[in-house]
């Protein structure tokens, strides 16, 4: 089998440059995205026959929940991949990820609070939900400040990856702590085996709004992406012929 | 094995050892993560007894009674096999109604009966616009039935 492709990866002038170029292709349709579930899910959408128009706050912060999953898995993936095929730009992919992770953390907890409040009759209560989605929070956090607090770029990166896979155990912890254990927060009514119990016109835009967040995401690692390899590879002589 | 290998055994190796020692964590501490207990769960005994708590289940149709005049409110939660009637004074969430599950915080008399001093909602999963809530609603004689989705998408198949 042919690994070119793969080894190709390795490579930081090739993941500078390819990311330069995906950057827009994920930047527009994420705008175009968003503005459609935007409007498809705060004018077209009709409200709810319990919580009235206070259910639209769900056209962010599921999508926010749903990303903050999905970068944390994206960034132990990245880690491991770093850890044991000793791969610069995995590291990187890694580190990149984390400040936008912890960005839709935070999001989706604020959202849930003003929501809580109204709904469940408290801002936060210690659920097994909430809390594993604390723990993620803090979890990014934590593997911020452990790349932050080592000096030497090549242990920074072997130990905050080591904390990334290790917290990896929170995410079916997130995932299934409303079916494992009695808890306040509802069930999921999208991302579950069997039928959405959303009605078409509330279900597409929640569906495009995680499409525009994901593509959000993807955008802004590339992004990222870029400026961390520009760090690591600052002596580089190939960056000096792509710069200047 | 190659140092790349044997990287790959001790990564995964940490990762099953993290995970094996979790699961057993939450096992052991099942109780605790336990947000609260069902009615069916207090009569077996897994409640703390002679603790504070939390009781969650259904507003039993038909059981909500208030004081005139007053903030007390007297109701039954059900899990639809046991009921646990409930004793509050204050105010409740707006999501409180019949048929709507609740988490009530408090502590179980020696009569029985709970007495709560918060109580919270808790939403369901399902959602849907007022007319089909509305319909379904007619169809049923007044009440929303226990499984909402799947009356609507019969309420769509009609």
């Amino acid at each position: 089998m042919d690994w070119t492709w793969f080894h190709k990866f390795g490579s930081p002038p090739h993941v500078y440059r390819l990311a330069g170029v995906l950057t827009p292709w994920f930047a527009w349709p994420a705008v175009a995205a968003i503005l459609a579930g935007l409007y498809g899910g705060l004018v077209l959408a009709p409200p709810d026959y319990q919580q009235g128009d206070g259910f639209r706050i769900i056209y962010v912060h599921a999508p926010s929940a749903w990303l903050s999953v999905m970068i944390y898995a994206t960034m132990a993936a990245a880690a491991f991949v770093g850890l044991v095929w000793r791969m610069k730009v995995a590291h990187a992919v890694a580190a990149s990820c984390a400040g936008i992770g912890a960005w839709f953390t935070a999001v989706s907890l604020v959202t849930g609070m003003l929501w809580g409040k109204p709904m469940w009759g408290t801002y936060w209560v210690w659920d097994p939900r909430l809390t594993a989605q604390l723990i993620l929070l803090l979890l990014f956090f934590g593997y911020m400040a452990l790349r932050a607090g080592i000096d030497d770029l090549g242990r920074a990166d072997r130990a905050s990856a080591v904390l990334a896979v290790v917290g990896l155990v929170n995410v079916p912890i997130i995932r299934f702590s409303v079916d494992w254990w009695n808890s306040i927060h509802q069930a999921p009514s999208v991302m579950k085996l069997g039928r959405p119990t959303m009605p078409m016109d509330m279900l597409v835009p929640l569906l495009l709004m995680l499409l525009g967040f994901t593509l959000y995401f993807a955008a802004v690692l590339m992004v990222r992406l870029r400026a961390e390899v520009l760090r690591r590879e600052r002596n580089a002589s190939w960056l000096k012929e792509a710069v200047l | 094995m190659t140092p790349r290998r044997r990287r790959l055994v001790l990564v995964l190796g940490i990762l099953a050892g993290v995970s094996i020692a979790g699961a057993l964590m939450l096992r052991s501490f099942n109780e605790n993560v336990m947000f609260f207990f069902d009615p069916s769960q207090v009569a077996k005994g897994e409640a703390p007894v002679g603790k504070r708590f939390r009781l969650g289940g259904m507003v039993k149709p038909g059981s909500v009674q208030r004081a005139p005049g007053s903030l007390s409110l007297a109701f039954v939660v059900t899990d639809f096999k046991l009921d646990v009637p409930v004793r509050y004074e204050g105010v409740v969430p707006d999501l409180f109604r019949e048929n709507q599950g609740v988490v009530a915080h408090g502590t179980l008399r020696g009569d029985g009966v709970f007495v709560a001093d918060e109580i919270l909602a808790k939403h369901d999963e399902n959602y849907m616009p007022p007319e089909v809530a509305r319909a379904i609603k007619e169809k049923h004689g007044g009440v929303m039935p226990v499984d909402p989705s799947k009356a609507a998408k019969e309420q769509a198949a009609r």
